[in-house]
């Protein structure tokens, strides 16, 4: 039998917004902390509506199959989208492609981020203590590729959820 | 190398539309940190030679937003105000909880200055690029939530056509005024994400003054480097799992405290603090947790507790108001202190509150003191343009919110906070309506009272150099300097996970590199910026002066014996005080009179300061 896959799972009524998260995800791959270079990104558009945007790793990837380099390529194990740094050119190509427009360039250096999962151990869930990202494995039964979702989508959602009619308003 | 710091602060004159860069030695920040103590430090090099003369609502009146070493790599970050307050007349260390700081640092600057005044609404917006002054004329008039709103979208928008190639923006982080702030009310806050309020020391109107809706950040930079990540990397890891061991601790936040408070400590005030003690079941946690909160666990940037609850209104008239918590202050402020015993009336009053932009501590003071003016029959539903601000009733208490944002009839009065009020409605009324004013020299006083003995220090408040501000009280045997920790690293002490005292000196050390202890800091650093804060406090004017003798006391109403409740009949003793005073002067190197002494000063190596208040000691 092979291996399971691993899946970030989204509770998205339940992220305070501490971003522990991008700290950690930042901690790991950069060394240091630094919010815009994490590979997870909470979004805070309204208050309260906080929104953790990470790749779902779809099941047709297109994000790799539009990049004009091949700088991009899914780990075996995971399925895990991993970026070549030095074959990207920063052109964008997969951001436009992707559903939620998950994939942001690196702030400093020329090549795109995107969520690599740790290798299959992520350090973003380890750091969520209030159970809004967990550890999962992918099943075949379920459609991951919805949560490749823009986060002004989900913050109207949520602060509908939250805030009623107000909430409307404030995201219209 | 000075790590933990970006290295320079961003200075812009508004009257003459001109930015540039600060460039702070590495002297002055291992001696006043950042925050508090930095901006003590600036304020005074800049205007103490002429401190009395300067206007807190005039254009040479600066505004400081500073960061510290700590914010941004300790749990819990905050921003520090400062400036001449419009309150105090003295310098108040204002902080607020939220994004702004982290986006500044990311954005490669410690803080930002702002002096002058601008002709038209304008707002800062600093990004990697440096910092643009750029048109709120749109923005002006917007409460706080619509000011996000819009703020965010252009913003955004504009991020996105400089650099298309990015993905997706992120939002910026906004510190703002609402209307309140644009009308100079003395106690307007500058807010942070809807419900965050610098809110003692009233910067809101310093910020109104200049003609400056609001301060927007967004940097995708890195924090600065550090002395050791290593060892920072090890201390954050440590609190958060002291903290996610202990999920208690962060279920409530200071909630809990709105009924306990109350019902067994008995310093929460009630009705404008003419009692402290209340047993009303109805505003025990348990109801807010289950009727109001909508998002049980709400953190700012870092934060592994998250004190903070979102709460909402969901029926009846008062539907659709949104606000955090409210924490212990606000349930105490919006609610008991108003006779506002029902979880929908505070979150409504509160929320209000914070669409204006008003502090709520302060702001709610002014509001419960009218109330009892109203109760007594001094101020008359005339004089409120028809409103009858009866205890208990969050309709009648926010339309006197807005009489007074909209500075109308009465309000005009009470904008210029509870102090400046009770001496003008004295003359106008002939009464001594000073007796109701629960403030320390010019700033109301947070929600817990002294009167038990056992709560807050007796004269935790009168010896204060933020007044009434209860996140800065002197507690024998240490001083005030102890406070003043927390505003000058920058972080949120409230975050801290229990069980670790003291380790924002080994952050401190894996940030900086630099060595400090809590003593040390107690007794030279800290205490130096006190020093400073309580010579400006002095000095004081244009329009107030304050005189030790007089103002370093309590006022009356704390005097008499509490009225009810399981510590009915306690009271200080006036003359024990006056001796004890005499005491606390000493300690903290104060002559009789309540003046730093010259020795104390030189010592600390304040001789500008001694030279300055030489005309206060004759
Ligand atoms: S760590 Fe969890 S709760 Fe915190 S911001 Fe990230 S997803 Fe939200
Ligand atoms: S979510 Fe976006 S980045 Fe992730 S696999 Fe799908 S297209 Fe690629």
């Amino acid at each position: 039998m092979p291996i399971q896959k691993p899946w970030i799972v989204r509770d998205y009524l339940k992220c305070s917004g501490c971003r522990l998260c991008e700290i950690a995800c930042s901690l790991k791959h950069e060394g240091r902390i630094w919010p815009e270079s994490s590979r997870i990104r909470v979004f805070m558009l309204v208050p309260g509506a906080e929104v953790p945007h990470v790749c779902t790793q779809c099941s047709d990837y297109p994000c790799v199959g539009v990049c004009p380099t091949k700088a991009l390529s899914v780990d075996e194990k995971t399925g895990a989208v991993i970026v070549d740094e030095e074959k990207c050119i920063a052109c964008g190509a997969c951001i436009k492609a992707c559903p939620g427009q998950v994939p942001h360039m690196h702030p400093e250096k020329n090549h795109i981020v995107i969520c690599d999962l740790c290798g299959g151990e992520p350090e973003c869930v380890k750091a969520c203590s209030y159970g809004c990202i967990m550890m999962g494995t992918r099943s075949t039964s379920i459609n991951y590729d919805l949560y490749s979702i823009n986060p002004e989508e989900l913050t109207k959602n949520i602060a509908i959820n939250l805030y009623g009619e107000k909430g409307e308003e404030l995201t219209k | 190398m000075t790590y933990g710091y970006t290295g320079k602060i961003a200075e812009v004159d508004l009257s003459i539309s001109k930015i540039s860069d600060l460039h702070i030695n590495e002297k002055i920040l291992k001696e006043y940190v950042g925050g508090r103590g930095l901006g003590v430090k600036i304020l005074w090099d800049r205007l103490g030679s002429k401190w009395q003369t300067i206007d807190p609502l005039g254009p040479d009146n600066l505004l400081l937003a500073l960061t510290g070493p700590l914010t941004g790599y300790i749990y819990g970050m905050r921003i520090c105000c400062t400036g001449k307050s419009p309150l105090s007349n003295g310098i108040v260390g204002s902080t607020a909880a939220g994004e702004f700081p982290m986006e500044l640092k990311c954005a490669g600057y410690d803080g930002i200055i702002v002096k002058g005044k601008s002709e038209t609404p304008v707002y800062l917006l600093v990004t990697d690029d440096g910092v643009e002054i750029r048109d709120a004329s749109k923005l002006w008039g917007l409460d706080g939530k619509n000011t996000i709103k819009e703020v965010n979208k252009e913003v955004r928008e504009l991020l996105q056509k400089r650099k298309p190639n990015y993905g997706l923006w992120k939002e910026p982080a906004l510190l703002y005024i609402g209307q309140a702030g644009e009308n100079l009310v003395r106690n307007a806050a500058i807010m942070q994400k809807w419900t965050h309020a610098c809110g003692y020391g009233g910067y809101g109107a310093v910020m109104g003054s200049k003609n400056l809706k609001a301060l927007v950040a967004k940097g995708t930079g890195k924090l600065p480097d550090v002395y050791d990540q290593k060892m920072l990397t090890e201390l954050i890891h440590k609190c958060w799992s002291t903290q996610f061991s202990n999920p208690q601790e962060r279920n409530w936040g200071t909630a809990s405290m709105g009924y306990s408070t109350g019902a067994q400590s008995s310093a929460e005030p009630v009705r404008n603090w003419q009692e402290e003690w209340h047993n009303k079941k109805s505003m025990g946690i348990v109801q807010y947790e289950t009727r109001n909160w909508v998002k049980r666990f709400w953190s700012d940037y870092g934060c592994c507790k998250s004190c903070m609850k979102i709460s909402v209104v969901k029926v009846g008239p008062l539907k659709g108001a949104i606000t955090d918590s409210p924490d212990y202050e606000l349930e105490a402020y919006c609610g008991t202190n108003l006779g506002i015993f029902d979880p929908d009336g505070v979150v409504y009053m509160s929320s209000l509150i914070d669409d204006v932009g008003m502090s709520g501590i302060n702001s709610a003071n002014t509001i419960g003191f009218a109330a009892e003016l109203f109760q007594r029959g001094i101020l008359t539903k005339e004089d409120f343009d028809g409103i009858e601000p009866r205890w208990g009733d969050p309709q009648a208490m926010t339309d006197l919110v807005k009489l007074i944002v909209e500075r109308r009839g009465i309000g005009n009065i009470l904008a210029e906070g509870t102090y400046r009020a009770a001496i003008e409605i004295s003359k106008m009324k002939n009464v001594d309506a000073l007796q109701y004013a629960i403030q320390y020299k010019g700033i109301e006083v947070g929600a817990h009272g002294i009167r038990t003995g056992s709560h807050f220090p007796y004269l935790g408040y009168a010896l204060s150099v933020q007044g009434g501000d209860h996140t800065s009280i002197p507690r024998p045997p240490m001083s005030e300097a102890r406070s003043a920790i927390g505003d000058s690293l920058v972080y949120c002490t409230i975050s801290g996970p229990s069980g670790l005292r003291n380790i924002e000196w080994d952050f401190y050390k894996a940030v900086t590199g630099w060595d400090m202890n809590a003593e040390e800091w107690t007794n030279i650093n800290g205490r130096r910026i006190i020093q400073i804060q309580r010579a400006v406090l002095l000095l004081g004017g244009p329009d107030l002066f304050w005189e030790p003798e007089i103002h370093d006391d309590n006022p009356p109403r704390w005097y008499i014996p509490l009225p009810s409740g399981p510590f009915k009949g306690s009271a200080p003793n006036r003359d024990q005080l006056m001796i004890e005073r005499k005491d606390a002067y000493e300690a903290m190197g104060w002559d009789e009179k309540g003046i730093p002494t010259s020795t104390e000063l030189k010592s600390l190596g304040l001789e500008d300061v001694d030279e300055a208040l030489k005309k206060l000691r004759i």
